[in-house]
């Protein structure tokens, strides 16, 4: 790979639960993000994916400077800006910029389209002489597709659409190396939502960004990110190139979630195996000891419950080489089939269609409820 | 199951809408919503209703479902036969009598749409004992069932419990449980599962088909999600500016669509198993409901348009027995 410019290392945010008004005493935490690493190339986009709630608006944040980690270090080509402040700080988080999700509530109302863009020359001046601000931010327009003569406009007079135009052209204006768009197209139709992601692309090239990419979305993440991570509970669970996560994932829940997403192709419906995950998502204050994932898992045994898995390449899978090579959270680890028309790969999924969940999502609710479905059958 | 006297016997579908018009007097002028749609749904049958952002698939179904915010909003024409009987003569209390009884909707934010000061129980059991008069105790063992029956671990425990209590597809589950409390024969399912991720999904859809199966249900389902249609329609309707712009058969329209705007939505969408190359995107912005375009709606956005598209409307042609497609030139687009 590339050399990383961007390197996150055991990366944890824990909001504190406190009780009381007057004496405020903390009876517990809520663990939002809890123990990321994470490697962005230059030029590469990084897609995260995971379940709501799993921290990934936490993450970004954290990498944009808008809030501090409780612990862990962000290294922005060798440097840990967690410790930075004043100058030193704002010069990095010049070439850090976010993309937000809601093209309909991010944009101040009452700012022109000229403003909203222009705003962090605001705190940036340095980026743009005054004199030049509206020459740029008509470029700017111009670079994400839209007429520079709406500079005056206000952000309802736009579609949602064209409104995340708006907010990625002012996450360009201060010429980030870096963007981390949280969800940008998820509130946007699927003709809108292709419009937008075409534009993210053509502006990778053309300015050599780096994305981290976010969405639940698992088809757009994979159609533009390099390498993609999926996240469970505040963890990283899997991570690696497109194509080893997609085609060759090994972990439980990334099989559960890739086979759970609708196939747009009525003739896949019959020979399609889901895997439908009993239960929710257990709370962040109350995580499960060992594996975060085993009160969903239908894998769960024993050791699950003792021994926390690492994010590495599992032991037993370093003898087969190829694409299921590739950090794997999970003690059982093993390649399965679960994307319908993807290819089937040199390893074959070797007998991993059995143990199919349970279908019933009602037993196993909750953080209590037990090792999840379907018995632990180990395929066989 | 049920003890509705009044099940049609006679084939004909459960409802049949026919060139409903539905337009909204704001300050602005007329927005033209609904514009002449179309469709029709038999019992044990899932309809598909599709489209982008504002173009009328909501507003069709408050229609059908007696709710329509009026004003703003009138029904311009058109008919709404359900069961044979025009809904649109009917009087309030007759159409309040068939909401929940015949027909129930669910909505896309379970949480706004319970009530966050009541309970589950009482709002499941409200049901009861306005429809059917049933005591408060037989109507609380009635919401312990329903819960059951939508998988709602420790019922009986948590029919006490506030809509808050419960995660989101857990809500979205209650939902159901709700509409279906008194066997409807036609459900509208509004976006059911847009809040929900997808092994949530997966889990609400699965529940909703199966259901629907149990209990011979005509279901309408608007999404924008072409991946939940392929899953579970037998039939779609795409919508355009307020019009059906076609209607098919699920396989058929997956294989080749006879409607330009269908092929750009179904191209546009990226695949979980291929790396893709440039997605392709519909150019242009929705139409302004205020200001329709001359000839066919989608003319201005449209790669295939003519002269004759800038001019006269498309009727609905006939493209085979049961599709039908709003298009001069459906056979260049079914062919090419
Ligand atoms: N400021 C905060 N105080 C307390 N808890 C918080 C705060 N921000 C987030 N959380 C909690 O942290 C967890 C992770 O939230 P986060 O928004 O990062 O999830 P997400 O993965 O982005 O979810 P979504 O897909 O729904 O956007 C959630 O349980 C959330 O409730
Ligand atoms: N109460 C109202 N007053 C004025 N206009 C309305 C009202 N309700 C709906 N409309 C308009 O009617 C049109 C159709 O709306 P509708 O809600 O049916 O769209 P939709 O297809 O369901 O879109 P979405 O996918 O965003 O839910 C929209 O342009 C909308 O602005
Ligand atoms: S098998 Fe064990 S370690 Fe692996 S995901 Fe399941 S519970 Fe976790
Ligand atoms: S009628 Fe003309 S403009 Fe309309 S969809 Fe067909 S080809 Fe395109
Ligand atoms: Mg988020
Ligand atoms: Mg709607």
């Amino acid at each position: 790979m590339a050399e990383a410019i961007l390197e996150v290392r055991d990366l944890v945010k824990h909001y504190p639960l406190t009780k009381g008004i007057l004496f405020r005493k903390q009876i517990g935490a809520v663990k939002a993000v809890d123990g990321v690493d994470l490697d962005l190339a230059a030029g590469e986009t990084l897609g995260i994916v995971g379940e709501s709630g799993c921290g990934k608006s936490t993450l970004a944040r954290m990498l944009v400077h808008l809030e501090r980690p409780t612990a862990g270090a962000i290294r922005y080509k060798g440097e840990d800006i967690t410790r930075l402040s004043g100058k030193a700080l704002k010069a990095v988080r010049r070439n850090i910029q976010m993309v937000f999700q809601d093209p309909y509530t991010s944009l101040n109302p009452r700012m022109t389209v000229g403003d909203i863009v222009g705003e962090p020359f605001e705190i940036h001046p340095e980026a743009a002489p005054k004199g030049s601000r509206r020459s740029r931010v008509q470029e700017l327009l111009d670079v994400v597709g839209l007429n520079p003569e709406y500079v005056n406009r206000y952000p309802h007079q736009f579609s949602g659409g064209q409104r995340q135009r708006i907010g990625i052209a002012r996450g360009l204006a201060l010429q980030p190396e870096i963007i981390v768009a949280d969800e940008p197209v998820s509130a946007l139709d699927v003709s809108v939502q292709a419009q937008v992601v075409n534009l993210l692309d053509a502006l990778q090239s053309e300015f050599s960004l780096s994305y981290v990419f976010i969405a639940h979305d698992l088809s757009i993440v994979r159609h533009i990110s390099d390498r993609v991570g999926v996240m469970y509970l505040g963890r990283v669970v899997e991570i690696g190139k497109d194509a080893e996560i997609y085609d060759h994932p090994t972990h439980p829940y990334t099989q559960a979630l890739l086979s759970a997403v609708p196939v747009p192709d009525p003739e896949a419906r019959e020979h399609r195996e889901r895997i439908i995950l009993t239960g929710d998502v257990p709370s962040p204050t109350d995580i499960p000891s060992g594996c975060r994932f085993r009160t969903r898992c239908w894998k769960a045994q024993e050791r699950c419950a003792q021994e926390v898995p690492l994010l590495a390449v599992p032991a037993h899978l370093t003898v087969v080489p190829g694409p299921v090579q590739h950090p794997s959270a999970c003690h059982f680890a093993e390649e399965r089939h679960v994307v319908p028309g993807g290819e089937e790969g040199p390893t074959g999924g070797a007998g991993a269609r059995g143990g199919k969940a349970a279908e019933d999502p009602g037993t196993g609710d909750g953080p209590e409820g037990g090792t999840g479905g379907g018995g632990g059958a180990a395929p066989g | 199951m049920s003890t509705t006297p009044e099940r049609p016997s006679a084939p004909g579908p459960l409802l049949d809408v026919r060139d409903l018009h539905v337009e909204f007097h704001t300050r602005d002028g007329v927005a033209k919503a609904v514009n002449g749609v179309d469709y029709t749904v038999s019992a044990g049958e899932t309809l598909a209703v599709l489209g982008e952002s504002g173009s009328g698939k909501s507003v069709t179904a408050q229609a059908v479902m007696g709710i329509l915010d009026t004003p703003p909003g009138r029904i311009a024409g058109g008919e709404i036969l359900f069961k044979g009987r025009d809904l649109l003569t009917l009087g309030e209390d007759e159409r309040r009598r068939i909401r929940g009884a015949e027909m129930a909707m669910i909505f896309q934010d379970a949480l706004s749409s319970l009530n966050p000061v009541l309970t589950v129980g009482d709002q499941l059991g409200e049901m009861f004992t306005v429809h059917q008069g049933l005591s408060r105790k037989d109507a609380r063992a009635r919401a312990v069932e329903l819960m059951d029956r939508v998988r709602i671990p420790a019922a009986r425990e948590r029919v006490g419990q506030y809509p808050h209590q419960f995660s989101g597809g857990m809500r979205q589950r209650i939902m159901i449980a709700m509409a279906l409390s008194l066997e409807p024969d036609l459900i509208i399912a509004d976006e059911p599962t847009t809040a929900l991720d997808v092994t949530v999904q997966a889990q609400v859809m699965d529940l909703l088909a199966e259901l629907q199966r149990e209990l011979d249900m005509g279901l309408i389902l608007i999404t924008h999600d072409l991946g939940v249609v392929a899953d579970v329609a037998d039939k779609i309707a795409v919508m355009y500016a307020g019009r059906i712009v076609e209607t098919a058969p699920v396989h058929d329209i997956y294989k080749a669509p006879a409607h330009p705007y269908t092929r750009g939505l179904l191209e546009s969408i990226p695949r979980l198993d291929q790396k893709g190359r440039e997605l392709y995107a519909i150019k242009g912005l929705p139409p302004n409901l205020l200001a329709i375009p001359p000839g066919c709606a989608f003319n201005p956005r449209c790669p295939m348009a003519q002269e004759v598209c800038r001019r006269d409307v498309p009727p609905l042609y006939t493209v085979d027995e049961d599709r039908r497609s709003a298009c001069h030139f459906w056979e260049e687009t079914l062919h090419g």
